[in-house]
């Protein structure tokens, strides 16, 4: 049996008949319409608060220094990065399986944004590593799985964009999404199953190991860029909804014209 | 000798607040342009679509 389209055809989305109301992408505009603005004054807010907390009152590290007012950065866009692709393998598998409307422009949408959180995680990473290992860059677990995420996220952006075929680079780029995920639990564990520079988690469901007066900046940090993701998301996903409907727009003066 | 970390926090930063304010930045003006080109006058009054 042939894979469903992921791109919506002309008409579905327009017609909340047969379809979630969510699904209807004029309906998720104007929700998303009302929250964009408060989601992105949230979020720049709590990453303001983090990030000075983090740097001008946290203490420093008794290992690592002033260095670790970098892991504020580094480790929420680690975190959301992650969060973020499965986000999109999801949107993915909905488009895909159930032809979900905004699921396709859900993955269009996520992928700039979680490739570019992958590409802070890193350089943060490497610029943190140098003075830390003494290296920039090692080929270790943890580090070479992030960077598999990186260039995940750019497969899943360049067969959006390069495919001749925009359905079939959208269904191609889902595909890529979904396979993808066997990354995520690699990049997770990498840390306990092979030898690495990386440390383990300090904060697991059991509890932290992070004093109170670093872990309160890491979370209203993370709060930030959890709220910042969602809003470009948003962002994101307003603007392929106003661009398809322009399409569509001209496909139908073009068959009333012919 | 001893061990400056400024230039590397700074640097990490940079990286970080030049991304996302970047992102941000594009993002915004990309759906500025195409929710103006879609309730455009000259784009409804060819259409009516609304």
């Amino acid at each position: 049996m042939a894979a469903p389209d992921l791109i919506d055809r002309p008409g579905d989305h327009l017609s909340a008949r047969d379809l979630h109301a969510l699904a209807n992408p004029l309906r998720f505009t104007k929700l998303a319409t009302l929250l964009t603005p408060w989601l992105l004054a949230l979020g720049l807010g709590l990453l303001g608060a983090g990030l000075v907390k983090g740097v001008f009152l946290a203490p420093p590290d008794y290992l690592q220094g002033e260095v670790v007012r970098i892991l504020y950065v580094h480790v929420p866009s680690a975190w959301f990065a992650l969060g973020g692709y499965l986000g999109m393998a999801i949107a993915a598998m909905a488009a895909l399986v159930w032809r979900h409307p905004l699921a396709a422009l859900s993955v269009r949408a996520i992928a700039p944004v979680g490739a570019m959180f992958a590409a802070i995680c890193l350089v943060t990473g490497s610029i943190w590593g140098r003075p830390t290992w003494g290296t920039w860059w090692v080929w270790d677990g943890r580090l070479t799985s992030m960077l598999v995420l990186f260039l995940l996220y750019l497969g899943v952006i360049a067969l959006v964009h390069l495919h001749e075929d925009r359905a079939r680079g959208l269904k191609m780029a889902g595909y890529l999404a979904i396979v993808g995920t066997i990354n995520l639990p690699i990049i997770k564990f990498s840390v306990e199953w092979w030898n690495t520079l990386h440390q383990p988690a300090s904060i697991r469901l059991s509890g932290s190991s992070i004093h109170p007066d670093m872990l309160t900046p890491l979370l209203l940090s993370a709060m930030g860029f959890l709220f910042l993701f969602a809003s470009l998301v948003l962002i994101r996903m307003r603007t392929l909804i106003a661009e398809q409907r322009i399409e569509m727009r001209a496909l139908r003066r073009a068959a009333r014209a012919g | 000798m001893s061990f400056d970390p400024l230039p590397f926090i700074v640097a990490a930063y940079a990286v970080t607040l030049g991304g996302l304010g970047g992102l941000l930045v594009w993002s915004l003006v990309r759906m500025r342009r195409a929710e103006q080109a879609l309730d455009g006058p000259a784009e409804r009054a060819l259409d009516g679509d609304k």
